[in-house]
């Protein structure tokens, strides 16, 4: 059976790439110290040795739209176009172009559908910055098939948070069903608390500094139990009117396993939203 | 009221530079052709295949053919959509980084919590 090599949960800060590969005046000050963490979070995937990457995130309105809404999605195709005008204009961020693992993701698709999962799937699906975000900074040469899943994060109404959990539990224990000798890597973003086209976006932190301190608590703990006791479909209007971008957090502490320390935690205050960085490598795997 | 419709007018400019640009430049003329043209056009089916109920309410229409944002949020349009189209129009226009974006948070900073619904 497959081997889960190393389970990652990050924010997707669209931004980055931009900030990572500008010169001279036009490099912010805040750069280099954000690609000092990013060199230092992406050693925990090459340690990892992984095969094939299960790459979890949510459609920003790019494919996926308002008149055919899957609250979860597996891509199932042979390869993927990536990155879409609107991120190449607002962010900077470069097409790329990813092979598919479709025997993973037809495995998936099958024993997720009869864990009582009714999963949407597409055969023609080109991603956005919510998965490529994560390759260009875990892996740049962008060089391993994927797997790439969509939740909806983004379109009310959404499934309830324990769903998000219990999602994240059944690709954990369905990869590691999968027949195969591969090592897979599973990697989802998130936000934490993150303001977008409101009152309070774009400030010089994120819009809400001590839910990021929980939440960062919650996710390096694995403590599922509070994160779901503290959150609710209401209450995350609360921190940002984009938090709901933490229910792929949740899903990813599903993911890595009730009270599953993390082995890599790591943190950036930066304006707008706080980065976070977490690395598990499941039964000491990769230490 | 038609929160989806503001959404799919949002969605279909910002993901075509060219409407982009004349949204930019004639946004009353802009509505005006996507609601006759646009509207009832179910993306991804055969233009025959389209809708037929789908029309802006004049409120909904002039806070689009006026650039109308904080009137947009007030509305319930995505706050995604509004911010990502409303940057690419404008952004070009400040000199300093995110001062757009910081004078469009500024606009809607009369709204408390909770925020108007976005649901569709």
């Amino acid at each position: 059976m497959a081997t889960v090599a190393a389970v990652i949960a990050s924010t997707h800060h669209p931004f980055y790439y931009r900030a990572s590969t500008s010169t001279g005046a036009d490099r912010p000050p805040f750069a280099d110290e954000w690609v000092a963490k990013i060199t230092s979070f992406r050693e925990t995937l090459t340690r990892a040795n992984p095969d094939v990457v299960v790459l979890v995130g949510s459609d920003h309105f790019h494919q996926i739209w308002l008149d055919n809404m899957p609250q979860f999605l597996v891509g199932k195709a042979p390869f993927y176009d990536a990155n879409w005008y609107n991120e190449e204009r607002e962010f900077g961020l470069p097409k790329m172009f990813f092979k598919g693992q479709e025997d993973l993701s037809a495995h998936i698709l099958r024993d997720g559908l009869d864990a009582g999962f009714d999963l949407a799937f597409s055969n023609e699906l080109r991603i956005d910055h919510s998965v490529t975000c994560p390759m260009i900074t875990l892996r740049p040469q962008a060089d391993l098939p994927i797997v790439p899943i969509y939740t909806n994060i983004f379109a009310p109404p959404l499934p309830q948070p324990k769903r998000y959990v219990q999602l994240g539990q059944m690709i954990r224990d369905v990869v590691e069903s999968w027949p195969s000798d591969k090592r897979v890597a599973i990697i989802g973003t998130g936000h934490l608390s993150l303001e977008l086209g409101g009152p309070r976006q774009f400030g010089p932190h994120g819009p809400d500094p001590e839910f990021d301190r929980k939440a960062v608590d919650w996710i390096a703990s694995g403590d599922i139990e509070k994160a779901l006791g503290e959150v609710s479909l209401e209450s995350l209007w609360e921190p940002g009117n984009a938090t709901h971008g933490f229910l792929d957090f949740m899903l990813m502490m599903g993911v890595a396993g009730a009270g599953e320390k993390a082995d890599y935690v790591d943190s950036l205050d930066l304006f707008h939203t706080m980065e976070a960085y977490f690395t598990w490598y499941p039964k000491g795997d990769g230490k | 009221m038609s929160k989806y419709l503001l959404n799919k007018f949002l969605y279909t400019i910002d993901r075509d530079p060219d409407l982009v640009e004349r949204y930019r430049e004639d946004p009353r003329g802009t509505v005006e052709w996507w609601e006759a043209e646009r509207a009832n056009v179910i993306l991804n089916v055969p233009s025959s295949e389209g809708s037929t109920w789908l029309r802006f309410d004049d409120v909904e229409s002039e806070a689009l053919a006026t650039h109308d944002y904080p009137k947009l949020f007030e509305l319930g349009a995505h706050p995604f959509l509004a911010l990502t189209l409303y940057i690419a129009m404008f952004e070009r226009d400040y000199t300093e980084p995110l001062a757009f974006q910081l004078e469009y948070a500024q606009r809607l900073s009369h709204f408390q919590l909770p925020y108007p619904d976005i649901a569709t």
